[in-house]
């Protein structure tokens, strides 16, 4: 019995880091790669082709080795390049622009989109509330039109 | 002028405007021959502190902007080693910044080269944008009031600072 619940306890104690691992997926290069610029390049990390981004990669590649975090290591080029390294601007001062800006764009869009189909609406409804009857004559070309296609 | 048209005028001189001010911020700077030197401050290499021209201020310096990664900063960094060491004793010395750089990469350089130069670090890249750099390395003397008196875009040899740089240092530079 006391054989068994340590054999349990060692089966526990291997197995928790090893899933501990398994449900943290490891960040890769493409990943980081594709959110970082290449500072003397101007361009994403993804594209960029310099001696600078060689080692920006290799930088990148140690930092995964280690165990780092996606974020982690984000935050380490930072340390190393400033804010400018980011893909993304931080959203704060000038750079706030780069996500007000898309979303009054979208704003304005939608009031006017809105704007345009109430005045659309208006001019179709007031099209339609033409009231006066149908004189005998056009009853009876109605009539005729009508019955034409009577199946 | 109606509403409408007003209103539309606003919006299209907000985004003019807006154009205009992204365009003069992040465009390109540049400091000319008798200007003062950029004074931003930046952090020693080696992580000690900070530093800026203006703590030189006294001394003639030849700011040499290099980068581990460049292949030029290789070769003209003995000749730069070799000319500090040579006139340390006339009021003048170099001062390295090690931009758009990994600082392990820097100082694996600056061990590799035996450089005993001060070194700063200026990973954004934001006094080389001061100064309009188009690349590296670039090289640049600034007098003991702090002004900019000589420009260099590309590597220096030991002939170019021997004739170039020198006769400033000995007061015999034509002004």
């Amino acid at each position: 019995m006391r054989r068994a619940a340590l054999l349990a306890l060692a089966a526990l104690v291997l197995a928790t880091p090893a899933a501990a691992a398994a449900a943290t997926p490891k960040t890769t290069l493409p990943d980081v790669e594709d959110e970082v610029m290449c500072p003397t390049c101007g361009t994403l990390l993804q594209l960029a082709e310099s001696p600078q981004a060689n080692d920006e990669r290799d930088f990148i590649r140690r930092e995964i080795m280690a165990g780092k975090t996606k974020q982690q290591i984000e935050d380490d080029l930072v340390a190393q390049f400033g804010e400018r390294v980011l893909a993304t601007p931080p959203a704060s001062g000038f750079d706030l622009t780069a996500y007000l800006v898309p979303a009054l764009g979208l704003v304005a869009a939608a009031v006017g989109i809105a704007l345009g189909v109430r005045r659309w609406r208006r001019a179709s409804d007031a099209a339609g509330t033409d009231d006066t009857p149908l004189d005998e004559g056009e009853t009876e070309r109605l009539d005729t039109d009508l019955a034409r296609y009577d199946l | 002028m109606s509403a409408r048209t007003f209103w539309s005028f606003l919006g299209v001189l907000a985004v003019v405007g807006l154009l205009a001010f992204g365009l003069i911020s992040k465009g390109g700077n540049s400091v000319d021959i008798g200007q003062p030197f950029p004074g931003r401050s930046l952090d020693s290499l080696d992580g000690s502190g900070s530093q800026s021209i203006a703590d030189y201020r006294g001394q003639w310096v030849l700011v040499n902007l290099w980068a581990s990664w460049c292949t030029p900063c290789r070769q003209e960094a003995p000749a730069l080693e070799e000319f500090n060491r040579a006139h340390a004793k006339d009021n003048f010395t170099v001062l390295g910044v090690d931009s758009k750089d990994l600082t392990d990469n820097a100082n694996r350089f600056v061990a590799e080269f035996g450089v005993t130069y001060p070194q700063l670090h200026d990973g954004p890249g934001m006094l080389a944008d001061d100064l309009g750099t188009r690349g590296f390395p670039e090289s640049f003397l600034v007098d003991p009031s702090g002004n900019l008196r000589l420009i260099r875009r590309g590597a220096v040899t030991a002939d170019y600072l021997q004739t170039t740089v020198l006769p400033f240092l000995s007061g015999k530079a034509h002004q």
